[in-house]
C-alpha cells in the first residue's frame, strides 16, 4: 500500500482544523492562539508541498517558501505587538482588548 | 514499505503535537510540541522530495520563530492559570466548528484526483537536485516576489524594534558625544587659593 495524495491532504486537513480548534478554546490566550495560526500555516504549506511533489510543479514549493517568510514575519510582528501590549495592561488576555473601540 | 511506515509515524506525531500545543497548560511544553510538530512536519517533506523547504523549514520555524515564541513565553510575567479559564465554556461551539470544518475537508479531499494538471508552470526537473531545481526558477522567473519576501522580512524587523524600543525617563546613560566635546576651559577651574583664606 503505497502513500498517495490523499494521504498527505488528509493530515494537512486536521492540522489545519486543530488549529482552528485552538484558536476556538484557547480565546484567552494570545499566544497560543498565535501558535494556532502558525499550526494552520504548517498546513497550508503541507498542502502546497503535496500537490507539488504529486504534480511534478515545482511551483507549489516555491509559494510555501513564501508563506514561510510571511509566517515568520508575522509572529515576529505579533509578538512585538504582544510585549507591548503586556507591558501596557499587564495582562495578555484577548477579551481585554477593547482600547480601540470606537 | 519503508516510506509507507515513516509517512504514518511521522504524520501521527505531527498531529499528536498539534493537539498537544492547544491543549498543554503550560505554554512552554505549548511551544516545545510546537518545535516537536514542525521538526515532524519537515520529515514529512523529505519524504516528498522537497529537502529544499524541509531544512528551510527547520532553520526558519524551529530556529527562529519557535525560539522567539520561547522567549516570549519566559520573558513576560504572565498567570496563565487565569487565562485557561473558561476554556470549557468554548469547548462544544469550537468542536462543532472544528468537526464541520473536518468534514467539509474530507469531502474536498474526497474529490481530489491524481490525474495531474494539462500544462505544468514549471515542471519539475530530471536530474536536478531539489534546491538546484527551486534555486534555477527562484532567481529567474520569481526574483521580484523574492525581493518582495525580503520586503516583507524589513519591514517586519523595523516594525517589531520599533514597536519593542522603549526609552525610559531619568535612566542615566552615557553620552559619548559630550565626553568627546569636552574642553579643558570647561571642565577645569584654576583658581589662586590664598593661604589661610581658602578658596
Amino acid at each position: 500500500m503505497s502513500i498517495g495524495l490523499g494521504h498527505y491532504l488528509s493530515v494537512a486537513a486536521i492540522l489545519f482544523t486543530i488549529g482552528v480548534f485552538g484558536i476556538f478554546i484557547n480565546r484567552k490566550n494570545v499566544i497560543i492562539i498565535l501558535m494556532s495560526i502558525e499550526l494552520i500555516l504548517l498546513a497550508v504549506n503541507i498542502n502546497l508541498v503535496a500537490f507539488s511533489a504529486f504534480l511534478g510543479d515545482l511551483t507549489g514549493q516555491i509559494f510555501a517558501l513564501f508563506i514561510l517568510t510571511v509566517a515568520a514575519a508575522e509572529a515576529a510582528i505579533g509578538l512585538a505587538i504582544l510585549v507591548v501590549y503586556f507591558r501596557n495592561r499587564g495582562t495578555i488576555a484577548v477579551e481585554d482588548i477593547n482600547m480601540m473601540k470606537g | 514499505m519503508i516510506a509507507t511506515l515513516a509517512f504514518y509515524l511521522f504524520a501521527a506525531i505531527t498531529i499528536l503535537s498539534g493537539l498537544m500545543v492547544i491543549s498543554a497548560r503550560n505554554p512552554v511544553h505549548s511551544v516545545l510540541f510546537l518545535i516537536l510538530a514542525f521538526f515532524n512536519a519537515a520529515a514529512l517533506f523529505v519524504l516528498l522530495g522537497a529537502e529544499f523547504l524541509a531544512m528551510i523549514l527547520v532553520v526558519v520555524y524551529v530556529g527562529a520563530v519557535a525560539v522567539l515564541f520561547l522567549f516570549v513565553v519566559m520573558m513576560l510575567d504572565i498567570d496563565f492559570g487565569g487565562l485557561r479559564r473558561g476554556v470549557m465554556t468554548y469547548l462544544p461551539l469550537g468542536a462543532l466548528i472544528g468537526l464541520l470544518l473536518l468534514v467539509e475537508l474530507a469531502v474536498g479531499i474526497w474529490t481530489v484526483s491524481e490525474r495531474g494538471a494539462a500544462n505544468l508552470a514549471h515542471p519539475t526537473p530530471e536530474g536536478v537536485s531539489n534546491t538546484e531545481a527551486i534555486g534555477r526558477i527562484l532567481y529567474t522567473d520569481y526574483v521580484f516576489y523574492f525581493q518582495l519576501a525580503g520586503m516583507v522580512l524589513l519591514v517586519a524587523m523595523i516594525g517589531a524594534i520599533v514597536l519593542t524600543l522603549r526609552h525610559r525617563p531619568g535612566v542615566k546613560r552615557q553620552s559619548i558625544a559630550a565626553q568627546v566635546h569636552r574642553r579643558p576651559k570647561d571642565a577645569i577651574e584654576i583658581v589662586d587659593a590664598k593661604p589661610g583664606q581658602g578658596v
